[in-house]
């Protein structure tokens, strides 16, 4: 990649990652607020190791939260990501299980959590969870659609933010396919003429293939 | 990009607002009382197998009810194998549906098929794999809180749904929560099920304007959890496990109905399908 190039596309990933983790931030902030709840987290889904990890936090417990890890097999948050489906939970602190787990992590036991998967087309990327809505009245409907339109919120700011960090991995020379691609945005820059239209071609084509995969992970 | 959502599909639920009775489209020739579909039955005899996170089979509140628990994991050489499973409930939830069959029908024999586990997540094909098992093991009912939005399931799914119709199994699958394209509960051949607001376990609804097709409690639900504890939940997933109970209830008193048979009994027996019904 032409330095030129490489210094472009720096300044833009890096300006468009300075405004994603507030966007998160936000979000779960925003959240906390509506439903005047105690605390509200996005935890990320990490295929790679099954684990959901505390991506941003507002509210009781963020200090020691953000970058924890758990299981994604097990728990509240791992069936909400397994099942595809939002669930509301009161007084799950009874769950010995759960309250010694919570505890010994954040130091925060809350009775009551909502959570969401972040679903993003065929891919569960996600979980929004929002802990300790006051008990003034029973769980109503209205706040389970509403706790649906965070999550579709939540998920494609998560999506973004992992784009981002990718385009960092690739512009660190990390991430060999990105690289890759990086390097021939770079090449067709220099072309000309008959070859660049047909190297434009190319990539039409491989752009649609990639597109009509529904991807295979989440 | 778009998130996994579609303006047209609704997130599916019934607030009490918006119950309304369905009329007939024309004179049933005899009344169906709910004291005919299922009157004092318990279950007794039908086999329930739910298909979720495991069962906390020593909860007090399943009663011993849980005759066999299986798990979908991965074999040594990485196929999917369904084995016998000790290892309880990863999560709670499905304790808490099976809790709810039992609460309705304290007769039924229940299965845990636990589809949810380490190395399991996003895995739709280790609940495709539960899902044949229990179908191949000949249960009366299968109660499904939970559901893939992979397309490239959809296939197969469909061909299972129908062998579970056409072998006298009956699939009760709960609607999505958000709305999202995802399977197997909008399938024809299923009983799908969403929640209303109300508190009657027993109090359900038939929906005109499918592809849900009842709704049921599940919101506020007291629920057995894990750990043996009781906890109150929400959420389309423990509206399912109502319909199932009640299905176990109606197979119970007619033993062989098909889930065709069924599913007509559940309508004309639901509480806003206006029969003649002085028992209801």
């Amino acid at each position: 990649m032409s330095a030129e190039l490489r210094s472009a596309v720096a300044a833009g990933v890096l300006a468009a990652a300075r405004g994603r983790a507030p966007l998160l931030q936000s979000i779960v902030d925003v959240a906390c607020a509506t439903f005047g709840a105690q605390a509200a987290s996005i935890m990320r889904y990490d295929a790679d190791r099954d684990e959901l990890v505390f991506e941003t936090v507002s509210g009781a417990g963020s200090g020691a939260l953000v970058g924890s890890r758990l299981p994604a097999g097990a728990g509240i948050a791992g069936w909400v990501l397994a099942a595809h489906e939002p669930l509301v939970v009161e007084d799950v602190d009874r769950d010995p299980r759960f309250a010694v787990d919570v505890a010994h992590r954040s130091g925060y036991v809350p009775k009551g959590i909502m959570a969401s998967p972040l679903l993003l087309q065929e891919r569960a990327v996600g979980v929004i969870s929002v802990l300790d809505r006051p008990q003034r009245s029973r769980f109503s409907l209205i706040e389970l659609e509403l706790l649906g339109l965070f999550a579709g919120q939540a998920a494609i700011a998560l999506d973004l933010l992992q784009c981002g960090r990718l385009a960092e991995l690739a512009l660190d020379g990390s991430a060999g396919e990105l690289t890759a691609l990086a390097s021939v945005a770079a090449a067709l820059e220099r072309l000309q003429g008959a070859r660049r239209a047909s190297a434009g071609r190319l990539l039409a084509a491989l752009d649609e293939l990639v597109s009509d995969d529904p991807g295979t992970d989440g | 990009m778009s998130a996994c959502t579609d303006n047209d599909l609704p997130a599916w639920s019934l607030t009490r607002e918006a119950i309304c009775a369905v009329p007939l489209p024309s004179a049933w020739p005899e009344p169906l009382s709910r004291r005919w579909a299922w009157g004092d039955s318990r279950g007794e005899g039908v086999r329930v197998a739910v298909i979720d996170s495991g069962i906390d089979e020593s909860h007090p509140r399943l009663g011993g009810a849980v005759r066999r628990a299986v798990n979908v994991g991965r074999a040594a050489d990485g196929r999917l194998a369904v084995t016998e499973d000790d290892a309880g409930d990863v999560s709670g939830h499905g304790t808490a549906c099976a809790g709810i069959i039992h609460s309705v029908a304290p007769a039924c024999e229940l299965t845990s098929v636990r589809v949810l586990g380490a190395g399991l997540t996003g895995e739709g094909d280790a609940l495709l794999a539960g899902l044949r098992w229990a179908v191949q093991e000949r249960h009366d009912i299968v109660n499904l809180s939970l559901s893939t939005t992979k397309a490239r399931f959809l296939g197969a799914l469909h061909e299972l749904a129908d062998a579970a119709y056409f072998g006298s199994c009956a699939l009760v699958a709960s609607a999505h929560n958000m709305p999202v394209d995802s399977y197997p509960w909008r399938f024809s051949s299923l009983l799908s099920v969403a929640s209303h607001s109300g508190t009657d376990p027993l109090e359900y609804f038939y929906n005109p304007q499918p592809p849900v097709e009842f709704h049921a409690r599940g919101l506020d639900v007291e629920v057995a959890w894990a750990g043996g504890s009781v906890i109150r939940a929400s959420g389309n997933s423990f509206a399912a496990p109502h319909v199932a109970g009640i299905a176990a209830l109606v197979l119970a008193r007619h033993p062989g109905l098909t889930p065709f048979q069924l599913k007509s009994v559940l309508h004309l027996a639901a509480s806003n399908v206006a029969t003649s019904d002085p028992g209801r």
